[in-house]
């Protein structure tokens, strides 16, 4: 299928929006009527025919709305794209696997033509059509992590895998959700988590590393993480927070629905070849409360989990605060029948909202 | 002098551990303050006989005590700021095997250890312990402006002049701690500042 891409903002103004086609494929993060922590990975191999998980990197409506975005941030903040001196190979291994994905996957949007070492990409969507030369830094404008992600959506963490551990040493992070590239650059994989509650006594974060470091070239995997936004901002980092932050206070019941947002996190991880470093896209997906009520099986279990939430959950990510005016709004989707298992919508066969 | 307990923290916390004297034939020993009483602890004629020490005293009375030792090169710093060029050309001249002790305050040690990795030392492999003050070195998240030794939480940024609460999350390669606003979400509601471990 085209895609018609969104012109639309995700600041200022928040001109972003959400097609029905957007929120029916929606990756909504709750396969039952509760949560916590889990590992919770599975095969990258494809999913359902159009929904986020088909292709290796999903393509949206809002992809040209995003790159400028990130634009603006890296003009803003170029320190939100480092990487470590010894990491450039595995930008080149990911500017590889994200042209030769993208191209295979997107034939109508992306083409990549290969003769040696000379490539030509061409990326019709943002305009781009460029020849270099694979392996030398000089024939791009930016370093080739930078490059590629410029022109792809989600944050980029490239890991060094040595000493038993991953070690984020490069990464691309202007849609973060509250977390510092600058300062995390150089950390090991407990490291940069340490301030997550919970997931560490429950032997998650242990648990997770050792799948990680087997991951094999061929064989990606992901897995969904989730918090709360108010207004579709992209840009939730610590380094802005000072101006961000106030929004949060600005729900009221009457706005709640268009502007508190569920942020959903697609988390991938590939083996890269020539590094043996792994990268770990993370592909934010913003959807808000009025638009997720749409689907009544939706309605029901999102009321049933904030509700449900610890306390420690609820204030690390950010929402304890507006958590009671969210039930408040949550409740009227909530008749209390049963849901299906699973995270699809099941549009056809769920009963609509019985209040 | 008494060595303080830090409570139990966050995975990117640093955890300091005790000097010992380890086998080795050229030492290289940085100091700050009270950290001069933790190489006094370890120091034997032998040891002396192939260290480099290097000390900042920051107003502490230690230093004759330790030229006493006899180190094989001693050198006392006025600031962290006017060692570093010396430091850095240490450890560019230094040898596989060099044993690298650092004590002191939290500031100190991470700088010295982040010069040290540097120079492609790995930071499992260099010996630490904290004596004297318990201050922060603090980077603000926001301006990136970094305060040495932040003594209380919250603390005004000495750069942006943000309010910020000071948190356990600890970089390596900024040899600092992280500081985020407080107030961002009400601002002007700053608590009073009190110790960072009362």
């Amino acid at each position: 299928m085209t895609i018609q891409f969104n012109d639309e903002t995700f600041r200022d103004d928040y001109s972003f929006r959400n097609s029905d086609w957007a929120i029916k494929r929606f990756p909504f993060p709750f396969h039952e009527d509760s949560y916590m922590y889990a590992v919770n990975m599975e095969q990258h191999r494809g999913g359902p025919e159009g929904s986020v998980y088909e292709k290796r990197f999903d393509v949206d409506e809002h992809y040209v709305s995003e790159m400028r975005d990130r634009a603006m941030v890296l003009a803003d903040d170029p320190l939100r794209c480092q990487s470590l001196p010894h990491m450039t190979l595995a930008g080149w291994d990911l500017l590889e696997l994200i042209m030769v994905s993208k191209s295979e996957d997107y034939p109508d949007l992306f083409e990549l033509h290969r003769d040696g070492d000379t490539w030509r990409w061409v990326n019709k969507p943002l305009g781009i059509d460029d020849t270099f030369t694979f392996l030398d830094d000089t024939t791009l404008p930016y370093g080739p992590m930078e490059y590629i992600t410029r022109q792809t959506q989600g944050d980029f963490c490239v890991l060094d895998q040595r000493d038993n551990n991953l070690w984020m040493d490069a990464g691309m992070v202007t849609t973060q959700a509250d977390w510092s590239l600058d300062f995390d650059i150089g950390m090991n994989f407990f490291e940069w988590h340490a301030p997550v509650p919970l997931a560490h006594e429950k032997g998650i974060f242990k648990r997770a590393l050792k799948f990680l470091l087997n991951i094999q070239q061929g064989a990606p995997a992901r897995r969904l993480n989730w918090t709360m936004t108010v207004n579709p901002l992209l840009d939730t980092s610590p380094e802005n927070y000072h101006k961000w932050g106030i929004q949060k206070t600005t729900l009221t019941p009457e706005n709640i629905g268009a502007k508190q947002h569920l942020r959903v996190e697609l988390q991938t991880f590939f083996r890269l070849p020539r590094s043996n470093a792994l990268v770990f896209p993370i592909r934010c997906y913003l959807c808000s409360f009025q638009d997720l009520m749409t689907m009544p099986k939706w309605g029901r279990r999102l009321h049933r989990v904030v509700r449900d939430l610890p306390d420690e959950l609820a204030t690390y990510k950010g929402f304890i605060d507006n958590r009671p005016m969210m039930l408040d709004y949550l409740s009227q989707f909530d008749d209390g029948l049963p849901t299906s298992p699973g995270v699809w919508p099941d549009l056809e066969t769920e009963p609509p909202l019985a209040k | 002098m008494s060595k303080f307990e830090f409570p139990p923290s966050i995975k990117s916390r640093p955890v300091y551990g005790t000097l010992e004297a380890r086998p080795g034939k050229a030492h290289l020993m940085i100091a700050d303050a009270d950290g001069a009483e933790a190489i006094l602890g370890i120091a034997t004629p032998d040891l002396m006989a192939k260290t480099h020490i290097i000390y900042i005293p920051r107003g502490a009375a230690f230093a004759d005590d330790l030229r006493a030792l006899n180190p094989a090169q001693f050198y006392e710093g006025p600031s962290y700021a006017a060692s570093v060029s010396r430091i850095r050309r240490v450890l560019q001249d230094a040898h596989m095997g060099l044993q690298v002790y650092l004590t002191g305050t939290e500031g100190l040690m991470g700088q010295a250890q982040n010069e040290a990795m540097m120079a492609g030392i790995p930071h499992t492999a260099i010996q630490t312990e904290h004596r004297g003050s318990v201050a922060r070195r603090m980077q603000c998240v926001h301006c990136k402006g970094i305060t040495e030794d932040v003594e209380t939480d919250p603390f005004q940024c000495s750069h942006c002049g943000l309010n910020l609460f000071v948190r356990d999350h600890y970089s390596r390669r900024l040899a600092a701690y992280q500081g985020v606003c407080i107030d961002a979400e009400d601002p002007g509601n700053v608590p009073a500042p009190k110790g960072i471990y009362e």
